[in-house]
């Protein structure tokens, strides 16, 4: 068995990664400090393709596979995890289920704006009171003529108030559960749908995280996503391409902390001498270096998989679960390694840090994951 | 109009060079496409925009070069041919042969090349060529204009611009300032696999390997010494002045 990426893979991780250090890197630190959406940034990387990376060629896209999205996402958060959320979101799960669900008409309309990036896509399934628990949600679609009539309050959008379209999910047949949920395509100037509250962040600045309110928002029959009660089905066929694409956020970031503290470690000099000669600093790096190859092989193996579409879900939780546990971890031994230092904002450490955390708990959490693999496991019996 | 680039695949100039047996190491070193060959494609791809035509670029070395082919495919030429031979990767004057005898086979109006590749900077494979071919150069330009067969080009001069005029089919060297040389998309990445790679030896193009040899060899490649530890001079200023003075005479004998 052999890990190598095509020439082709190699050549697109390659531009990313130019684009990356050359238009992101530098304005990284003011992205965070400002919280202010990257909007011109966003639009040159639909400009490079980066929008559209997994969608056919026909349809506006790349028609790059899999594993070169995965390294785009990779590459895009080692230089800011905002703009690898933006563009993770974007794609995983605001353009592909329009892409896989939607007919031609609706994949004609919205597929070809959202994958060069004329619009921005986002992806609404989680409620105050449905997090994890995605089956719970409250929103109500009621069916009124040819139109349905949205109900209720989403939070956590990532790219919500930024976003063109949304995919919504809400409550066609109450009492169904996972098959009484709908979908539904929300352009942005849906009369009765409304931005509420953007929230505060402890990282991620800079990427947006917004509540949506749909107050008799009228959606035209047209815009349902699937058939009535398809809705649970689109949400969850995402997922392990989800969860892939923040096992790769992850990586980029804890690849990000670890370049930045074995550099320093090798300038910092005290008792006379580098850090990096003391065996204790050689560990830790030695160590951590060692994780963050288990977390790549992870990550990169399951992007394999999906990209041949075979079966990946447990592969795909291990490698969320273990690639943003180890994200957590690496940040949190570089702001050590830089010591002092590392704990104040002229220092892109506690940055990665305060980004790393969220991708334990977004796209299901670590928690879940493990109930996930757990589930697998008994499965295969 | 025909346009040929001839390309070549260096060290990255940021790459730390060591050698090993008297040869650059090649483990672990990143290439590149030369940036003034890249300027040469840049400039083949704004001409064939405003004029239309067909961009071949065309490069000869191991298999890893085709990087640099895949680069220049995915910034908008058309096709490439690569030349793959051991006997072919010999000195200036092998390159400028093989390569010749590779354009022999095709059409052309326009042939671009960088100035110099800034692994050897020797500045010779296309101006050699264009003598194998029997069509005019002009060297290092900056600009370059074509009306009808009419080109016009811009050099810089001794800190002058000396404008040269000359008709097609001619070979132009691209020096830095040319242009700025456009990053290829993702989506050039993907056309550029599909786009057609003509591999060939020396056998294809009809020449033998001992006709090509080289005619110099290198006889030792070494480091540039480790640079030492800069000197503050101290004191005031007459004082730094004269130490300053007796260093240039004594040390360093430039006075």
């Amino acid at each position: 068995m052999e890990l190598r990426l095509s020439s082709e893979q190699e050549a697109m991780r390659k531009l990313v990664r130019d684009f990356a250090g050359r238009v992101i890197a530098p304005q990284a630190q003011s992205i965070d400090e400002t919280d202010a959406f990257p909007r011109s940034i966003v639009k040159q990387m639909g400009e490079l393709g980066l929008l559209g990376l997994p969608i056919p060629e026909e349809y506006g896209g790349v028609g790059a596979d899999y594993v070169s999205y995965m390294l785009a996402i990779e590459e895009i958060s080692y230089a800011s995890a905002a703009l690898g959320v933006i563009l993770a979101v974007h794609t995983s799960v605001g353009t592909l289920p329009i892409y896989h669900f939607g007919t031609p008409e609706q994949r004609e309309l919205y597929v070809p704006k959202l994958a060069t990036g004329e619009w921005i896509g986002a992806f609404a399934l989680t409620e105050p009171n449905a997090g994890s628990d995605a089956q719970s949600i409250q929103t109500r679609a009621v069916r009124d003529g040819d139109f349905y009539r949205l109900t209720g309050n989403k939070v956590f959008i990532t790219n919500g108030g930024e976003a063109d379209v949304y995919t919504v999910f809400a409550v066609t047949q109450p009492g169904m559960g996972a098959h009484g949920m709908s979908a539904f395509i929300v352009p942005k100037e849906t009369k009765g749908f409304h931005v509420g509250k953007k929230e505060r962040k402890m990282g991620l600045n800079g990427s947006s995280t917004a509540e949506l309110i749909f107050d008799e928002a009228w959606v035209p029959v047209e815009n349902r996503l699937g058939a009535e009660g398809e809705g649970f089905k689109i949400a969850m066929s995402q997922l392990d391409g989800g969860r892939i694409g923040i096992a790769a956020q992850a990586l980029g970031i804890a690849r990000a902390a670890f370049d930045a503290g074995k550099q320093y470690v090798a300038q910092r000099r005290q008792f006379g001498r580098p850090l990096a000669d003391f065996q204790s600093i050689q560990i830790t790096l030695a160590d951590l270096a060692m994780q963050i190859e288990a977390a790549k092989l992870l990550t990169y193996r399951a992007a394999t998989l999906r990209a041949r579409n075979a079966p990946c879900t447990m592969e795909a939780s291990m490698a969320k679960l273990f690639s943003t546990d180890t994200a957590m971890h690496v940040t949190t031994e570089a702001v050590q390694l830089f010591g002092g230092y590392g704990y104040t904002k002229d220092y892109p450490v506690e940055r990665y840090m305060r980004d790393a955390k969220v991708t334990q708990i977004y796209e299901g959490t670590n928690q879940i994951q493990r109930i996930v693999i757990a589930k697998s496991l008994a499965n295969k019996e | 109009m025909n346009i040929i680039v001839c390309i070549k695949q260096t060290f990255d100039t940021e790459a730390k060079i060591s050698l090993e047996n008297g040869a650059v190491k090649e483990d672990g070193v990143q290439f590149i496409l030369n940036p003034y060959d890249e300027y040469a494609v840049e400039e083949a791809l704004k001409i064939k925009e405003e004029q239309g035509g067909e961009v071949t670029v065309v490069t000869v070395g191991p298999a890893r070069v085709e990087e640099a082919i895949r680069t220049a495919l995915a910034m908008g030429a058309d096709e490439a041919i690569h030349i793959e031979d051991e006997a072919a990767y010999g000195d200036e004057y092998t390159i400028a042969e093989v390569l010749a005898a590779a354009i022999r086979q095709k059409s052309y109006d326009l042939i671009l090349a960088g100035n110099q590749a800034v692994d050897d900077g020797s500045g010779q494979v296309a101006v050699r060529l264009a003598q194998l071919l029997d069509i005019a150069h002009i060297s290092t330009i900056t600009k370059l204009e074509i009306h009808g067969t009419q080109v016009v080009a811009e050099r810089d001069a001794e800190g002058d611009t000396e404008i040269a005029e000359a008709s097609l089919p001619v070979l132009v060297t691209a020096q830095q300032g040319l242009n700025e040389p456009r990053y290829p998309s993702l989506i050039g990445i993907r056309k550029a696999s599909k786009k057609p790679l003509t591999k060939l030896t020396l056998a294809d193009l009809g020449l033998s390997a001992d006709a090509v040899g080289r005619k110099v060899t290198p006889v030792e490649v070494f480091l540039p010494a480790a640079k030492g530890a800069g000197r503050i001079l101290e004191g005031d200023t007459a004082m730094r002045v004269q130490e300053l003075v007796r260093e240039l005479r004594q040390t360093s004998k430039v006075l």
